[in-house]
Formats: C-alpha cells, sequence, structure tokens
C-alpha cells in the first residue's frame, strides 16, 4: 500500500509514471519475478497516470491535443524500441544514453 | 508543422524510451518544454495523458502473457490515488523553476541507473518487458 502511494505522490509531482518505484519495490520488497513485477507495474500505474493525468485536465494544465499527437506515436515508438533492443543493446550505447540524459537535464535546468 | 514536430518527437521518445527501457514520460517532458516551449507544469501535465496509450497498450500486452498479479495491481493502483492527490498539490504548488529542478535531478539518478546497468555484465533478463514497464 506504501508503494502505491509513493509511486503515485511521485507521478503526480513529475509527470511519470511511477513504475521506476514500482518495479524494484515489487522485486526487492515482495519478491515478485522481474517480468511480473514489471506487468503489475504497468497496469498499476495506468490507474495512477489516468488519475493524476485526469486530475490535471480538469485544473486545466493538458493540453489534449499535444497529448495525443505524442502520445500515440509514443506507443507505437514503444514497439519499436523494443524490438530495436533486441537487437542493439550494448553498455556504450546506454552509456551515450546516459550522457545524452544529463545534457537534457543541463538544457533543461538553463533553459528559459 | 507543429503537427509533424509533435508527431516526430513522441516517435522518438517511445523508441528511446523503448530501446532503453526507461519511461516515455522521461523524454516526453523535456520535449515539449524545449521544442514545443510548454512550461513545465503543464509539460508534466500533459505527458501524464500522453503517457495512457501507451500503458494501455503495453499493460494488455502483459495481461496476456501473464505477467500481472492483478490484485497487487489493484492495490497499488488504488491506494496510489493519496500520492497522486498529494503529489498534484504540491506540484501546482511549487513554481516552475523549482519543478524543473526536480525533474532534472530525476534525469540524473536515470542516467546513473544507466551506467550502472551498462557495467554490468550480463543482458537485461526480458528487455522488452522493462522497456514498456520500467519507469514507465
Amino acid at each position: 500500500m506504501a508503494i502505491g502511494a509513493a509511486a503515485g505522490f511521485l507521478s503526480a509531482l513529475m509527470g511519470v509514471g511511477g513504475g521506476a518505484l514500482v518495479v524494484p519495490a515489487l522485486t526487492l520488497l515482495l519478491r515478485f519475478p522481474v517480468k511480473v513485477a514489471t506487468g503489475t507495474s504497468l497496469v498499476a500505474i495506468g490507474v495512477t497516470a489516468t488519475a493524476s493525468a485526469a486530475i490535471y485536465g480538469v485544473l486545466g494544465y493538458v493540453h489534449r491535443a499535444i497529448a495525443v499527437l505524442l502520445g500515440v506515436p509514443d506507443a507505437v515508438g514503444a514497439f519499436g524500441g523494443t524490438w530495436l533492443q533486441q537487437r542493439l543493446s550494448s553498455a556504450s550505447v546506454r552509456l551515450a544514453f546516459a550522457a545524452f540524459l544529463s545534457l537534457v537535464a543541463v538544457t533543461l535546468l538553463v533553459h528559459e | 508543422m507543429t503537427v509533424l514536430l509533435e508527431v516526430a518527437c513522441g516517435l522518438a521518445a517511445g523508441v528511446l524510451a523503448g530501446l532503453f527501457g526507461v519511461g516515455g514520460g522521461i523524454l516526453l517532458v523535456p520535449a515539449m518544454v524545449l521544442v514545443l516551449s510548454l512550461c513545465q507544469h503543464d509539460a508534466q501535465a500533459t505527458s501524464l495523458a500522453a503517457m495512457i496509450p501507451a500503458i494501455l497498450v503495453g499493460g494488455s500486452r502483459q495481461q496476456r502473457y501473464g505477467n500481472v498479479r492483478r490484485k497487487a495491481a489493484g492495490v497499488i493502483g488504488a491506494c496510489s490515488l493519496v500520492g497522486v492527490a498529494a503529489g498534484t498539490v504540491c506540484a501546482t504548488a511549487l513554481p516552475d523553476a523549482v519543478l524543473r529542478v526536480l525533474f532534472s535531478a530525476m534525469l540524473v539518478m536515470v542516467a546513473g541507473r544507466l551506467v550502472a546497468s551498462a557495467r554490468e555484465r550480463r543482458r537485461p533478463e526480458t528487455p522488452a518487458v522493462s522497456a514498456l514497464g520500467s519507469s514507465q
């Protein structure tokens, strides 16, 4: 239950799904196998994301058109991404992405 | 033109998320702020809405593979609502700049996790699952 509350809080605060919290919590604390943890987490955060999105939607923060135009390709892209992962995943590629994320973080901070 | 840009951003975010096993939101939010010029609040809120199709698709797939413990998902989901309420209150109360700092910090943490996993010898167990699941 605490997992749910914590994940929900983070998710609504950050605008991301809570999976990064839920999956490790399920595997480490409740000893779920990784696959089951990931699958279960996905369904759970579906609830979380929908609730958060609904609240923000009512408050007027959600750009609906953008959500659709980003969200649908995102779902499609995810399939492509996982397909690629089977073929590409290597340490150096991951390090490159980590560097990219850090760059994005810095850019976000200085952006005005 | 903007439509094309948005679709491209969504696609790119999805592919990268799937490729590296991170959630889509993590790339959508910066894309919205940096490319589409949304403020951090709006970007985060819109990202949550945008994530829903991907979660629905991924979730039903996982369900079919038998990877979902429905009771656990239900409890976690239901209890997350408390957190959601608290989170939305905090997020709307905090200024854009603070949210941005928090978000950037999270990006750095995810980057750190990627570096750590890059150093591990063994390949991830189920890449296809982790992609649509892990940080979604």
